[in-house]
């Protein structure tokens, strides 16, 4: 990943107060990134100057870019929030709806208690102040997906807040060195999850199928403390690590169940923040990236010509590489909030705190979830640091790519060979083949054993390393032959006889006067060749 | 009318958070519920005569809330049920909790993780006015808002 392009910034964020000179840019003040009250107000554009775009004077206007990001994770359960219909990707449509889900007249809401569970884990994950009360509000606002006209949400006071995420980026231009940053996580909240509409434009009509209203979503909002692309892609990448490993959510993008909205503006260091858009229908991690990294730079290109920022949603277009204005979503959102009334307020429990004879169904108890949490990615880092001695950056390599530390540790298990180099082998040889066909990891020719066998003879000294990267070749060719099979069917063995050895070179030597004088002169470094 | 000075009179002389002139012409700002609820927008009465509730809130809520206000005698009756609830104002709540709600005592039931629901589509899709192949049929995108004022009863009558 390389350094942020972002013109007129320096790649070490150091600022340097220039203040914008001349020009009277009318700069307009608003809410910094955070958006829980989603209130936006339509920034008028006004007069625009007649010149078309200038270049940045050389080392003049420095902009920073403000990035808040809001992700809605899908959470991994049986049935939905507030009622017991399925959960499932596929399924055959409006199969796996309730009356309740479908919004019919005399249903109510009855909460979920794995939901509940996954939030709390996520929260004490994410270092959150878990609200030993909190309460569910209702949203408002009209579309063809929501059938009730509602969103049950918890708006007032959310389960979990206060929190924070530390993630890793690679410092400046050096892909090795890794820093660790760290991000404020505002609130984390449940809420309901929309129904599916698709838009059929040949018949002028949206087809809506319901079998994702209701599913549990957990919001996770962050402050604006993010400045770019790369920092927002490995947030999220975490993020998802982190919900994989407590199995809350499989936060897997491509099938939404990780959305992330982002929040974007850009500004003078010093100056108040600038009105700011939110990008949305980001697909992949690599989308975000782009989408942010393009979002601030269109930003800046309109303010230097002189343009404004209107506060508006846009949508990345992944074939045009740009973000474009959304279909209108109604300028003025007032979203009405108020408490749901079918629920009470949700009360949760610590060891301290919880009542004596208490249905353990119908109790939470903070601790006892504290307790059971699983070992979460960074301490997952930590330890493969410290067993293996291998560098933090491949820790995170190893983390990143699913299965791959599975793979790893497999290989560990059989091989005699280094960390080292196992990791080396793992992460450049085996990752690059992967990646150049476009594998999984569950998708490798190679097994685990293979790979162990392969590394075991070259760290016997058995052939060299050339000839090793010969036999992963034939490996990757997946005919069940193991590594030593290989060897000696190619005879691809080190000569190991000390006598053969003397006699092949002094064969040599005598074939070739002139290359030893030569070689005799310049000095025993030479004799390799 | 005499009513409505009466209860002027009444909030003037317990004078509590609100203070007012004792003209006849009060503008009397309704405070946003800070620390309540969210709940709305703050309105503005205007006792000058016509509406107290102005034409933009009107409109404003006829978007939301996709109601139709068609009638004077609707808003009357609206600014009247608003002006009943704000005698709750009255009421001194200094240093008291907020109620959440009515539940608030009760304990909030826990549902464990089982699939008990669904299953219904046929049941489901004979709600619908329009139906095509197991979806449901809406109009296409989101209801666009120019069209509302004179879509309202029709819409309504769709669902």
């Amino acid at each position: 990943m390389a350094a942020p392009m972002l013109r007129g910034v320096s790649p070490v964020r150091r600022w340097s107060l220039a203040w914008v000179d001349g020009g009277s840019r009318h700069r307009r003040t608003s809410p910094n990134g955070s958006t829980s009250n989603r209130i936006r107000e339509q920034s008028s554009v006004a007069q625009q100057p007649l010149h078309t775009a200038q270049k940045p004077r050389k080392g003049g206007h420095k902009w920073a870019a403000v990035v808040g990001l809001e992700i809605h994770a899908q959470i991994s359960s049986n049935s939905k929030l507030f009622s017991g219909s399925q959960v499932s990707f596929t399924a055959p449509p409006n199969s796996l709806v309730s009356f309740f889900d479908a919004s019919l007249p005399g249903t109510l809401p009855v909460l979920n208690r794995r939901c509940v569970e996954a939030a709390v884990m996520t929260g004490l994950a994410l270092n959150c102040r878990i609200n030993k009360k909190s309460l569910f509000d209702r949203k408002h606002y009209f579309y063809a997906d929501l059938p009730a006209g509602y969103q049950i949400t918890q708006q007032r006071l959310p389960i979990a807040a206060n929190g924070s995420l530390s993630y890793g980026v690679f410092v400046g231009n050096r892909w090795s060195h890794m820093a660790t940053k760290t991000v404020r996580i505002k609130q984390i909240q449940l809420e309901q999850d929309s129904g599916k509409s698709l838009h059929d434009d040949l018949r002028s009509q949206t087809l809506i199928d319901l079998n994702r209203a209701g599913v549990g979503l957990l919001e996770v909002v962050m402050e604006p403390d993010l400045s770019c692309g790369e920092e927002a892609a490995a947030v999220v990448k975490e993020l998802q690590l982190i919900l994989q490993a407590l199995g809350t959510s499989q936060a897997n993008m491509a099938e939404g169940q990780l959305r992330v909205d982002a929040n974007i503006s850009v500004h003078h260091p010093g100056e108040p923040l600038g009105i700011r858009t939110e990008v949305k229908n980001l697909n992949s991690i690599r989308f975000l990236a782009r989408a942010i990294d393009h979002e601030i730079q269109r930003q800046i290109n309109e303010l230097e010509s002189g343009g404004e920022i209107l506060n508006e949603t846009r949508s990345f277009d992944p074939k045009l590489g740009c973000t474009v204005p959304m279909r209108d979503k109604e300028g003025k959102q007032d979203y009405r909030f108020m408490p749901e009334p079918n629920l009470p307020p949700l009360v949760l429990y610590d060891t301290a705190s919880l009542p004596a004879g208490a249905d353990s169904q119908q109790v939470i108890n903070i601790d006892q979830i504290r307790d059971a949490l699983p070992e979460l990615p960074s301490a997952t880092r930590k330890r493969l640091v410290q067993q293996y001695g291998m560098l933090p950056e491949h820790s995170f390599a190893l983390l990143n790519e699913a299965g791959l530390l599975q793979f790893f540790q497999n290989v560990m298990k059989e091989t005699r060979a280094e960390p080292k180099k196992v990791t080396s082998w793992v992460l450049n040889t085996l990752l690059g083949y992967l990646k150049h066909h476009n594998l999984a990891v569950s998708e490798s020719p190679i097994t685990p054993s293979a790979l162990a066998g392969l590394l075991d003879l070259l760290d016997s000294k058995a052939i060299s390393s050339s000839a090793a990267k010969q036999v992963f070749e034939e490996l990757w060719k997946g005919e069940a032959k193991t590594a030593a099979q290989i060897v000696s069917e190619k005879q691809l063995e080190l000569m190991q006889d000390q006598e053969a050895l003397e006699r092949l070179c002094q064969s040599m030597m005598e074939g070739h006067p002139q290359v030893v004088t030569v070689a005799g002169g310049a000095g025993p470094s030479h004799l390799s060749s | 009318m005499a009513a409505r000075a009466v209860w002027l009179a009444f909030r003037g002389g317990l004078g509590r958070r609100q203070a007012f002139s004792t003209k006849a012409n009060v503008q009397v700002k309704a405070r946003v519920a800070e620390r309540t609820s969210p709940v709305t927008h703050a309105l503005r009465f205007i006792p000058q005569g016509s509406g107290r509730i102005t034409v933009e809130v009107i409109e404003h809520l006829e978007r939301l809330a996709l109601v139709d206000f068609g009638s004077r005698e609707a808003v009357a009756r609206l600014e009247k049920a608003v002006a009943f609830a704000d005698r709750l104002r009255e009421v001194d709540t200094d240093g008291v909790e907020p109620m959440e709600s009515v539940l608030e005592d009760r304990c909030l039931y826990l549902r464990s993780d089982n699939v008990a629901e669904g299953n219904c589509a046929e049941e489901l899709l004979q709600n619908s006015h329009r139906v095509m192949e197991e979806y449901f049929v809406a109009p296409p995108g989101n209801i666009s808002l120019p069209k509302l004022v004179n879509k309202n009863p029709s819409y309504t009558a769709k669902w």
